[in-house]
């Protein structure tokens, strides 16, 4: 009995007119649709069964057809003229639901974006307050080449094979790969193409943006049935089993990592520092990391890594050699937004 | 107990919306099934929790009369164009969209809260149904915790007030008017009014540290007309650039940057000079000492100058 008239009374609001456009409709279709257990359903048929115009007597109902509810599993439901559309949107089902589209009108391709800004106009000229407070919310989405983003498009519908041009920047390369396209999906404000590569023959994320160039093939796509598709819903990065440990001391103007890339963990040590501990999929990624950093970070652990970071801004100074000499500059960076 | 309630509470909002005129207390006492057995004292107390009930699903009662000679006898109604779905005709593919909205939450009462409206859409014969084989799939996350307290102070226009930990710095308390949030990159930030620093301010989500209260009633400020979160949101956007650099980039190296430049030209020993137009000093030399002994920077001076600097700093930290 964890049923509240709460969720019941707009749940019987919305199914009285669903089930007069819909004779005879299977009740587990209802239920999957009403998100609810088929018992539930027929829980709120009874109720339903005792409804109706004020003052009706048994008889005058809403009439459900118990027999064919039992016999057949259909539903029909009769005498219920008096509530021909369902109650509107509230203002957190508008809200949701506008700021739903909008994300999706983010990362639409230039061929969508005139249906999606249609259906998000009907919508909001019939949300009224709930429009009002869509006001309030914005979605940022990084915008892909368009170029790039419709032959990715184009390579998806027909399902054809796609050569991409791929910049992988924590090794500093551009790789060219044969890739079959499985779906675009948009993750943490950016967008990506899943597909299958042939050079890695494995499923791999392709960041948009990094996406050099695209080029539709004439071969079809392989069949990937048998390949997972990433679960995002524990976010984009997955730590695994081949990645590497690394704990690094931040000073004051290097804390900012401890907030934009995912940590294991940190503490506090002395001099203000705070020492984090993080995996890395790609030590190419971290070495670049630090070597920006002007020092404002010290690797503690892989040991040897530390090392190799400064011999290459010791390499990389020697292209300065006539340089004139000054102090190291105290390194702040302010890229916070309050 | 809890059929009955829904029974009685969908009775009422048949018999309010169908009478067409205001239904006085008397009158829905006796139409109203579960009403008429009750003593006085307790319809009263049942009628006004029915009615705060439909009040929170967002029905809204009207009270009034028709009859000026008996303006003491107050009546109640559902105004039935309030209360219907308006008429909305969606073609199938805009429908298909609308279907994929459903898809788009990753956050469970945002995501219920999507699916009940389209619900509603479905229940009104539109066949909101997603694409069974859509390839697009756009996510929008919002994990921090401080997520829900603020769309819902937003959303009802209630000053908060939180502790806001900047990296390296003591934890502040922030009175805030929320005006609004925004997604930017996967974050979510709030902008409002700060009341102690009387000034709009950007805050990060992921910075809020513990509990968001309530310092006001809902609905205590007005947000300033013309307030445009899209154009606050481009201070969270680079900044146009200030200069362009001149760089020596390595043959097979330096790709990021190469996809920046405005020009490519052949230098010495296989290495390719660029031209990369760039924003903020500091930042371009992050990114350039960041490539190691690959890229070169040759100007301007200063931009020279801050990336010797970053480099010293590395090699004089791996010596302290």
């Amino acid at each position: 009995m964890t049923q509240s008239a709460r969720d019941q009374v707009p749940r019987m609001l919305a199914l009285v007119p669903y089930l007069r456009s819909r004779e005879g409709v299977p009740v587990e279709q209802v239920a999957k649709d009403f998100g609810v257990t088929t018992a539930q359903l027929v829980k709120d048929l009874n109720v339903l069964w005792f409804c109706g115009l004020p003052g009706a007597v048994t008889g005058e109902m809403i009439d459900v057809d118990m027999d064919a509810l039992e016999a057949d599993g259909v539903v029909h439901i009769d005498n219920a003229e008096f509530l021909p559309r369902p109650f509107r949107l509230t203002v957190p089902e508008a809200l949701s639901l506008i700021v739903a589209l909008r994300t999706l009108r983010e990362s639409a391709t230039q061929t969508e974006l005139p249906t999606i800004e249609s259906a998000l106009a009907k919508l909001e000229s019939t949300a009224g307050d709930g429009a009002a407070a869509s006001a309030a919310v914005q979605v940022h989405i990084e915008r892909a080449d368009p170029q790039v983003h419709d032959t990715i498009r184009e390579a998806l519908e027909k399902g054809r094979r796609l050569q991409l041009a791929y910049l992988v920047p924590a090794r500093d390369e551009q790789t060219d790969r044969m890739v079959d396209p499985l779906r675009l999906l948009t993750a943490e404000g950016w967008q990506y193409l899943e597909a299958w590569c042939y050079r890695a023959e494995d499923v791999r994320l392709f960041r948009l943006d990094r996406i050099a160039s695209a080029e539709v093939l004439t071969a079809a796509v392989d069949t990937h049935d048998q390949v997972a598709r990433r679960d995002l819903s524990a976010g984009l990065f997955r730590p695994g089993p081949d990645h590497i440990e690394a704990v690094i001391d931040l000073d004051e103007g290097a804390r900012w990592i401890a907030e934009s890339y995912p940590i294991e963990g940190s503490e506090e040590r002395s001099g203000g520092r705070l020492r984090i501990r993080m995996r890395i999929a790609d030590p190419g990624w971290l070495r670049r990391l630090l070597l920006s950093l002007g020092g404002a970070a010290r690797l503690i652990a892989p040991e040897a890594m530390a090392g190799e970071v400064q011999r290459a801004a010791q390499d990389a100074l020697a292209g300065y050699e006539d340089a004139p000499i000054g102090p190291a500059a105290p390194y702040d960076r302010n890229n916070d937004p309050s | 107990m809890t059929n009955r309630k829904s029974e009685r509470l969908m009775n009422l909002v048949i018999a309010l919306l169908v009478s067409g005129h205001y239904l006085s207390k008397d009158r829905i006492r006796q139409v109203v099934e579960g009403y008429h057995d009750q003593s006085d004292d307790a319809f009263e107390r049942m009628f006004e929790r029915d009615k705060e009930e439909l009040r929170e699903i967002g029905i809204r009662i009207e009270v009034g009369s028709h009859d000026k000679a008996f303006d003491d006898e107050l009546g109640y109604r559902i105004r039935r164009d309030e209360f219907e779905l308006p008429e909305l005709v969606l073609d199938p593919d805009e429908a298909a969209v609308v279907g994929l909205a459903a898809r788009v939450w990753q956050h469970a009462r945002l995501a219920a809260q999507t699916s009940s409206a389209l619900l509603k859409l479905k229940a009104a014969g539109i066949p909101v149904e997603p694409d069974a084989l859509s390839l697009v799939e756009p996510k929008l996350a919002a994990t921090e915790p401080s997520f829900e307290p603020l769309w819902d102070a937003v959303a009802t226009r209630t000053p908060v007030r939180f502790e806001y930990a900047r990296p390296g710095q003591p934890r502040q308390t922030r009175a805030v008017e929320p005006w609004g949030v925004l997604s930017w990159h996967g974050r979510w930030y709030l902008v409002g009014y700060d009341r102690d620093r009387t000034a709009t301010r950007m805050f990060r989500l992921s910075r809020v540290a513990g509990e968001v209260r309530p310092a006001g009633p809902p609905g205590s400020y007005t947000v300033p007309d013309g307030t445009d979160l899209r154009a606050l949101a481009i201070q969270l956007s680079p900044a146009p650039p200030e200069g362009t650099a001149t760089v020596r980039v390595r043959p097979g190296a330096g790709w990021a940057l190469r996809r920046r430049a405005n020009a490519v030209a052949a230098g010495n020993d296989g290495w390719d000079v660029l031209e990369v137009p760039y924003a903020g000093r500091w930042g371009m030399a992050e990114d350039i000492a960041s490539f190691g002994a690959a890229v070169v920077v040759d100007g301007p001076p200063e931009l020279r100058e801050a990336v010797v600097s970053l480099l010293r700093g590395v090699v004089e930290q791996g010596a302290a």
